[in-house]
């Protein structure tokens, strides 16, 4: 098929200045685009404000896809639960006393906590959320890893907050429009985590691959302490998460740490908590002495550079 | 004459006789179904790798193979500022790739005036996988083997997606141009 032959210009005058002008708006177009990308790669908060909107709009029909989404869910687990009900019945009640049990001994322990806790003048640790969300959507087609959550400013989200499931964490938030954040996920690959493994205090950082993996580097080098099945948790370095939420598990060793796996998967959870930054007033500090280039939620850094992570934060109030 | 043939004063935009084409859905179509293609992969939850290839990209190919000169040459960049707000990608990336995508179609048109099908679909997937690799260049994430691999798919699937995007937008045409208007 040839093009309609309205689109030649010929000896029209009329023609070749449209057709002209066309080329000269879109050369324009393209320089622009080129000029705003430069901007926005040197400083990724520029258009915060303007993404905000966006996603201001986007975020309820994401609510809408995210119910969909739970409930099929549901509706899946409750067609397979029929088939092997009685066994399952069966296996839960053991589980159950086991747990009750569990339950028990966790009660000492926490009570014990408590104690010593009290004796070290330390305050307890369980952050309230900001606000509960659920996740509305993500950007799947670009290979930055973003997810929408359906709370915004309006409900006191800011960026640099984390955001948990009850499972361990998801991300921080990016930017945030009234009624709707940007998270920037943990498997991004400008995602970086201060982490320390859960059972003692071998302290690393998790960064994303950009695979859906989390690339475990450890502070110390030396022999790799790190064996697979080992749980990582927030260290608490940074201020912005509380420690010891889990984080990833580590799945094979490598000869600077390891590779991990994601404990909370945002694709497999419906409502996300986003809590406070931990240590609000040190962060404030921190990004007073830092230079002021990239905002912390753009750079995405949670400031790496403060060495002496697991009880560096807890200490510096 | 419609007793012997009730198809005879019709054609696939319908009956001729009486009827007129929405001017609202005539202007439009192009524009929402683009803007829409940019929105639809954001309600998808992709957590661990890119899962879809740009489908705003892939419809403003379509439209621009499909219905040649229907689409003004500096409509990637509106259609593009659009996409930005909600792609992740840094903003002004695909106002400069869409841009560069329409001029350059516009370019081999006028070098290749007659085309057919095939290579249609061949300047699509070719321009698809070039804005594939400049999106993932200019997305701001460091490029590592890890990335790239599970990213191509993305490209496979956006060559691959052209013939249906293109019956997709041949599809939504007949829809625009739909004589669904009564002239009283």
């Amino acid at each position: 098929m040839a093009p309609p032959s309205s689109r030649r210009s010929g000896f029209s005058k009329k023609a070749q200045f449209s057709l002209f002008t066309g080329y000269l708006l879109a050369g324009a177009g393209a320089v622009l685009g080129l000029a705003l990308l430069a901007l926005s790669l040197w400083q990724p908060a520029a258009f915060a404000p303007l993404r905000g909107v966006a996603s201001d709009v986007v975020a309820p029909v994401g609510t809408g896809g995210a119910v969909t989404r739970s409930g099929s869910q549901g509706f899946f687990a409750t067609i397979s639960g029929y088939f092997n009900a009685g066994q399952q019945n069966a296996e839960l009640r053991r589980e159950n006393e086991l747990a009750r049990i569990r339950l028990a001994e966790a009660d000492a322990i926490k009570a014990e906590n408590q104690r010593l806790k009290g004796l070290l003048a330390l305050r307890d640790s369980e952050a309230k959320p900001v606000a509960m969300a659920r996740l509305v959507g993500s950007t799947a087609t670009s290979v930055r890893r973003h997810a929408y959550i359906s709370a915004g400013s309006s409900s006191g989200v800011a960026p640099g907050m984390p955001v948990v499931s009850e499972r361990g964490v998801i991300g921080r938030v990016l930017e945030t429009g009234r009624n709707s954040a940007r998270v920037l996920l943990l498997t991004d690959s400008e995602s970086v985590l201060p982490v320390r493994r859960a059972k003692d205090n071998v302290i690393a950082f998790a960064e994303g691959r950009g695979d859906g993996l989390l690339r475990i580097r450890l502070v110390n080098l030396g022999v790799n302490p790190l064996k697979v099945g080992d749980v990582m948790v927030t260290s608490g370095a940074g201020g912005y998460y509380r420690p010891g939420v889990a984080v990833a598990v580590i799945a094979k060793i490598t000869p600077d740490g390891g590779i991990a796996r994601l404990v909370a998967e945002p694709s497999a959870t419906n409502f996300v908590a986003v809590e406070p930054v931990h240590e609000a007033a040190a962060v404030a500090e921190l990004e007073d002495t830092t230079l002021p280039g990239p905002s912390p939620a753009a750079g995405a850094t949670p400031t790496p550079t403060p060495a002496p992570p697991s009880g560096a934060a807890a200490g510096e109030e | 004459m419609e007793r012997i043939d009730p198809r005879a004063r019709s054609d696939i935009y319908g009956r001729r006789i009486n009827r007129a084409p929405y001017a609202w859905r005539v202007r439009s179509v192009p524009y929402v179904t683009i803007m829409l293609g940019s929105l639809l992969p954001v309600l998808l939850i992709a957590d661990l790798m890119p899962l879809f290839p740009s489908l705003g990209f892939l419809m403003l190919l379509g439209w621009r193979m499909v219905r040649p000169g229907l689409l003004p040459l500096w409509a990637g960049a509106p259609l593009g500022a659009f996409d930005d707000l909600v792609s992740g990608q840094p903003f002004g990336s695909a106002i400069l790739l869409w841009s560069l995508a329409m001029i350059v179609i516009e370019l081999i048109e006028t070098r290749f005036p007659w085309r057919g099908f095939w290579q249609d679909w061949f300047t699509a997937g070719v321009i698809a996988v070039s804005y594939w690799f400049a999106a993932l260049l200019v997305s701001g994430a460091s490029v590592t083997p890890e990335l790239l691999i599970v990213a191509l798919p993305q490209a496979l699937l956006s060559v691959m997606l052209y013939p249906i995007i293109a019956r997709m937008v041949a599809g939504l045409d007949r829809f625009r141009l739909a004589r669904a208007r009564k002239i009283d």
